[in-house]
């Protein structure tokens, strides 16, 4: 996997950010992405196969047949077989897998992987009738106004009740700090200007009031809304070499893990990440490696909560002990495992169908050495990187394992 | 008849005025809230909205439309409880459309004051003109089985003239609002000694449901509000005919109107609120007050004279300030109408010697904006004003002075018995005004 590219992610937070004037449309962002991919690998003659991740544009941006927006990168890219793939925020990553696999059928050498999401087209009110879409239609009914803060809200408080309400808020306002901290090295995220000097009394600060949000999490508890996409390839050797990319500038993939729960079922334990749990031990597994020799992890922290539950799922902490292990300041960029070292969902941003793109990028930047300010030293006997991408609520989830390419 | 029986059928006299409107959505919300509970199902709830313009009407429909819209974004938690029974309902987009609809369904937009002859409850925000509430009411009351009881917003007229002129044995009270009603807390409840007891104890009830700060207030023309607001608007002019023997007119305007919006700490100078409120309607309050009051002058030639050359303030249908003391654009004052030679002279010309006339302003400088900010801001005003006090300039003095007379103005209502007491005027300058403190204090002192 090479040659990713990030774009801004838009939305509140950015200063660029005005939603009383006409933003980019999808299309603008795709083509930024592709570009840029484009550019790092001697142009689209190199490409053999286009795949799009996306939500869902016919709802935010009346828009289907995204495969159509490949050709639109580059005319270069015209009559390459495309197409795109959904899985509500695991899109991203199912379009990773889209490249993987056809790479792995030898049907290509070079996959362009595109992740895309342009949200900010509705008030938020309207956007969560949209992003429920992620769960079972059935039970939007009885769900909240804003659904998956709703759905979380409930893991959260499961988590509260089992494990005490002030000790979860602790490791939750660290998880808060810590996304601040690492969003303000990436200029491309959508909280890079935030200037607060304390995120983690700001976050303590606010309680949660079920009169105006949800009964267990604030604002600081939850991902962006976000417009942006990114890009990158999916190769093989013979690929990276036709795109002239040094291995150096390349990382591995080494084991990959697609798992899926039934969405019409209720997670069968609200204070696990059943699927993410099953998933990352998969592809530890297949990768023939403990969780002790990951070097950094991008997860998803849709909410504070997933991230810290992601932890226990993981195994870097015991079932009650997460919140604990991110509030000792495990999970900084400076500390035992470095998670979401851009910011993640909840720092960097969260465009839905870009997210699982945007994570494979990030890790291909800190194992690469090119991540910039917010670039984290790697230990030689730590040099594994894994994304874990999900879509819903623990319904969809790839997670993959990647290494330097030497 | 109870509180939901009484909200049933009622009728705003005037829907399509700038009160009119604002009374008419907050109505509409509040029985729209009852019509919702699941007992009253089978219940019809009408609200006339009566205005002599039709195409006020349709504006004031097309205004109810969008901030209904905009309420039912913001109360989608409860909304989503309200209609947990409707299967169809499933999206937030769903409940938006069908509670629009269902408050919208209430209204029915008349020109026809026969439609009152039905309603038990009847809000009136048309001109303040006496005779035009006595001859509607009269009229209403006479054609109406139901005894209905009478709101009025009026700002100045006595509640027992318009209950004598009407023959409404008590039916009448004063519900004032506060410009503009759906955003300010503040109503004044006037009430007389014939007031009947069940139509006070509903009108409390009322302002309750819809959040409202209520300050009592006795039946003197002006109430507190307008009793306070004519005499420091007299107070303002009568210091600008002072200065003006000593400086330019227009120098003398802008002057007072920065002294009273910096140096008193008040959210705009009192000649841009003039201008706000509307120099006409200033005028015609005077005019209705001034013969309730033996012992004073409440009347400005200076108000008459800019009124006869067309000067009027006020606002334009888009909110926007219209001219009348000043120009201006934007929000900022540009230019400042000389009555004498009949036209509006660009600010720059005296502002460099205004300002210099101003003299030293204190280092503690606190401007309005700041100050409400400010939760527990008692040390913040008085230090500021102590510093002002302790200034030898021709700015502190007037300012120092101001804040005396507005004080004056303030405690002389309680000793009329207008207000029960200090607080209630406080809480009227604070929750209808926006001031930043009320003005019987001991900054001044």
């Amino acid at each position: 996997m090479a040659a990713g590219y990030n774009t801004v992610s838009l939305g509140t937070g950015r200063s660029e950010f005005n939603p009383k004037k006409t933003r980019p449309g999808l299309e603008h962002y795709i083509k930024e992405a592709g570009t840029a991919t484009l550019n790092m690998i001697g142009g689209p003659d190199n490409v053999d196969e286009g795949v799009i991740g996306n939500f869902m544009a016919p709802r935010f941006n009346k828009q289907g047949n995204m495969p159509g927006f490949i050709p639109y990168i580059h005319d270069g890219l015209e009559f390459k077989p495309s197409s795109s793939v959904e899985g509500a925020c695991g899109s991203g990553a199912l379009a990773l897998m889209g490249g993987i696999k056809s790479v792995l059928a030898e049907t290509a050498d070079v996959v362009l992987v595109v992740g895309v999401e342009v949200q900010n087209t509705m008030k938020a009110i309207y956007g969560a009738d949209v992003l429920a879409g992620a769960g079972w239609f059935e039970k939007r009914k009885n769900g909240h106004a804003y659904f998956f803060p709703g759905q979380f809200s409930d893991r959260a408080g499961a988590y509260y009740d089992k494990y005490g309400f002030d000790r979860t808020r602790k490791g939750l306002a660290r998880w808060f700090r810590n996304a601040m901290e690492n969003a303000r090295l990436c200029p491309t995220a959508q909280e890079y200007e935030n200037k607060v000097p304390d995120p983690e009394t700001l976050y303590l600060s606010r309680k949660p009031d079920g009169r105006f949000f949800v009964d267990n999490l604030t604002v600081f508890d939850c991902s962006k809304v976000s417009d942006g996409a990114s890009a990158l390839i999916v190769a093989s050797e013979e690929g990276l070499k036709k795109c002239g990319i040094d291995p150096k500038d390349a990382v591995e993939i080494v084991s990959f893990a697609q798992v899926e729960r039934n969405i019409t079922k209720d997670p069968p334990d609200l204070t696990e990440l059943t699927t993410i749990k099953k998933a990352v031990h998969r592809a530890m597994e297949s990768a023939g490696i403990t969780v002790d020799q990951l070097g950094t992890i991008e997860t998803h922290d849709c909410f504070s909560i997933a991230g810290i539950l992601a932890m226990e799922a993981l195994g870097l902490a015991k079932p009650g002990e997460g919140a604990d292990f991110v509030a000792a300041g495990h999970t900084a960029r400076d500390g035992r495992i470095p998670v979401n070292t851009t910011g993640g969902l909840i720092g960097w941003g969260h465009p839905t169908g870009a997210t699982g793109v945007h994570q494979a990028v990030t890790i291909w930047e800190q194992l690469t050495g090119k991540a910039g300010a917010a670039q984290i030293n790697l230990h030689p006997d730590k040099p594994y990187g894994m994304t874990i991408n999900m879509g819903g609520d623990d319904v969809t989830v790839v997670s993959i394992i990647y290494k330097p390419g030497k | 008849m109870n509180y939901e029986e009484r909200l049933q059928n009622v009728t705003v006299l005037g829907a399509a005025g700038k009160m009119g409107s604002g009374i008419l959505l907050l109505t509409a919300l509040e029985m729209a809230d009852l019509m919702l509970k699941p007992e009253n199902k089978k219940k019809t709830f009408v609200l006339n909205a009566m205005d002599i313009s039709n195409e006020g009407l349709a504006g004031v429909m097309k205004y109810l439309r969008d901030q209904v819209l905009k309420v039912a974004e913001k109360k989608m938690v409860p909304l989503r409880r309200i209609y947990a029974d409707r299967a169809d309902l499933i999206e937030n987009s769903d409940i938006v459309t069908e509670y629009v609809n269902d408050v919208l369904s209430v209204v029915h937009p008349t020109t026809r004051l026969e439609a009152a002859y039905e309603s038990n409850l009847v809000f009136e925000a048309v001109s303040e003109n006496k005779d035009l509430k006595i001859k509607l009411f009269r009229q209403i009351d006479e054609n109406n089985p139901h005894k209905p009881w009478f709101f009025t917003n009026t700002s100045s007229v006595p509640i027992n003239i318009l209950d004598e002129g009407a023959r409404l044995e008590g039916r009448v009270l004063g519900f004032h609002f506060y410009n503009p009603p759906a955003v300010q807390k503040l109503v004044e409840i006037i009430v007389t000694g014939n007031t009947q007891k069940e139509a006070h104890e509903f009108a409390l009830e009322f302002a309750k449901k819809l959040q409202k700060v209520v300050v009592p207030s006795n039946d003197v023309a002006g109430f507190i509000g307008n009793g306070h607001f004519m005499r420091d608007a007299l107070h303002g002019i009568h210091e600008v005919e002072r200065l003006s023997q000593d400086m330019p007119y227009i120098m003398a305007v802008y002057l007072v109107n920065r002294i009273t919006q910096d140096l008193l700490v008040r959210p705009m100078g009192i000649f841009q609120l003039i201008d706000y409120v509307g120099i006409d309607v200033v005028r015609f309050i005077m005019q209705v007050m001034n013969p309730h009051m033996p012992e004073e002058e409440l009347h400005s030639p200076l108000l008459d004279m800019y009124f006869e050359q067309g000067v009027k303030g006020g606002q334009n249908p888009d909110g926007s300030q219209k001219d009348g003391f000043f120009k201006y654009e934007k929000g900022k004052i540009t230019a400042i109408y000389g009555p004498y030679v009949k036209k509006y002279i660009p600010v720059d010309e005296i502002l460099e010697s205004a300002e210099e006339r101003l003299g030293d302003l204190p280092a503690s400088l606190l401007s309005w904006k700041a100050a409400i900010r400010i939760k527990d801001r008692d040390a913040a005003l008085r230090n500021f004003f102590n510093d002002l006090k302790n200034l030898k300039s021709l700015g502190a003095d007037i300012a120092v002075q101001y804040g005396k007379r507005s004080k004056d103005i303030g405690e002389k209502l309680v000793a009329d018995k207008v207000a029960a007491h200090a607080d209630d005027v406080n809480t009227v300058l604070l929750t209808g005004f926006f001031h930043a403190y009320g003005p019987i204090n001991n900054y001044f002192d």
